[in-house]
């Protein structure tokens, strides 16, 4: 899942994907604005067919937080 | 100058919306003309821009409904793929002094002109954040400016036109889109019309230009707003009333 992830993240970022690991922090790391986040989650929605909930947004603060998300979503990848 | 562009202009059947319809339609852009009760009125609105060599369509949707307006803009999503202009132009009136206002009369006045505002920028928003680019004019008024007696739900939408239009442009600056409104004063149209002449005659006086409005002054500007001419504004309030906010 992290390297489709990595994807999505440096294509809605606009970052270079091998800066990316899971450990990067949206927000100090990837520089992303509350808009990027916004749009980030809208890809995520679209390719993996999942709703989140701004409530949850909160709850994800780094790459690996996705990952965790989407497992407990029931998405496997 | 807007060719290529597709635009969505609600309460387009009539009034001023009409006439914004007809002048995005004369500077190039596909234009969706949205209307609630007047189908009648939409389908003329269309032929008179299909007669002057435009195109456009009529939708109808109430848009103070929020899941009619995500209806509506998904499916002119699907259909036209894109959307870049959106003229927030619904709106009514139910006018009486506060203290015999309906509470009914409060309600319905705030649902159509400011959250059918919001309804409508809250599901196009995530389509010109993914565009880079987009206008969204609102229609507020001078009443939201001055306030007015007898208008009391009506300002209180207008100036809450303001202030949304205020905080989107702040939120979706960044991407390339720009929100402004436009604050008619006394324009001449049904609306207007129904007050009583002396009423009609007082508003007059108190125009610094000394005349009415016409329903172009209003689309010349919300034209020039939707236009690549405007590109370095956002978060403004264009009145355009002859002065009377001065």
């Amino acid at each position: 899942m992290l390297e489709k992830l990595k994807e999505i993240i440096a294509d809605q970022l606009n970052v270079d994907a091998d800066s990316i690991t899971a450990e990067s922090r949206f927000k100090e790391d990837l520089e992303a604005d509350s808009l990027d986040l916004f749009e980030l989650v809208m890809a995520l929605e679209e390719e993996y067919g999942v709703e989140i909930p701004s409530e949850d947004l909160e709850k994800i603060l780094t790459v690996q937080d996705v990952i965790d998300y989407m497992k407990n979503k029931g998405v496997e990848a | 100058m807007l060719t290529g562009k597709n635009a969505l202009v609600t309460g387009a059947s009539r009034g001023i919306g009409r006439a914004i319809a007809l002048e995005l339609a004369k500077r190039g852009a596909f234009v969706v003309v949205n209307y609630n009760g007047s189908e009648d009125a939409a389908n003329e609105t269309v032929a008179a821009i299909k007669a002057a060599g435009g195109d456009a369509v009529s939708v109808r949707c109430n848009v103070s409904d929020f899941t009619a307006c995500q209806e509506m803009i998904e499916s002119l999503i699907k259909e036209y793929k894109h959307m870049d202009i959106l003229v927030n132009n619904a709106g009514i009136t139910r006018d009486d002094l506060l203290m015999r206002m309906k509470e009914s009369d409060f309600d319905a006045v705030i649902n159509t002109n400011l959250k059918g505002t919001f309804n409508t920028i809250r599901h196009l928003s995530r389509y010109l954040l993914k565009q880079r680019a987009g206008k969204i004019i609102n229609i507020s008024s001078v009443s939201g400016i001055l306030g007015n007696a007898g208008q009391s739900n009506y300002a209180a939408s207008k100036a809450g036109v303001i202030g949304l239009t205020k905080s989107v442009a702040r939120e979706l600056a960044s991407r390339g889109i720009c929100v402004n409104a436009v604050a008619p004063g006394f324009v001449e149209t049904e609306m207007t019309a129904v007050l009583p002449e002396k009423t009609q005659e007082e508003l007059k006086k108190q125009i610094p230009l000394g005349r009415a409005g016409q329903v172009q002054d209003i689309a010349h500007a919300v034209a020039f707003l939707a236009s690549p001419e405007s590109d370095y504004i956002t978060g403004q309030i264009l009145s355009v009333d002859g002065g009377m906010a001065i």
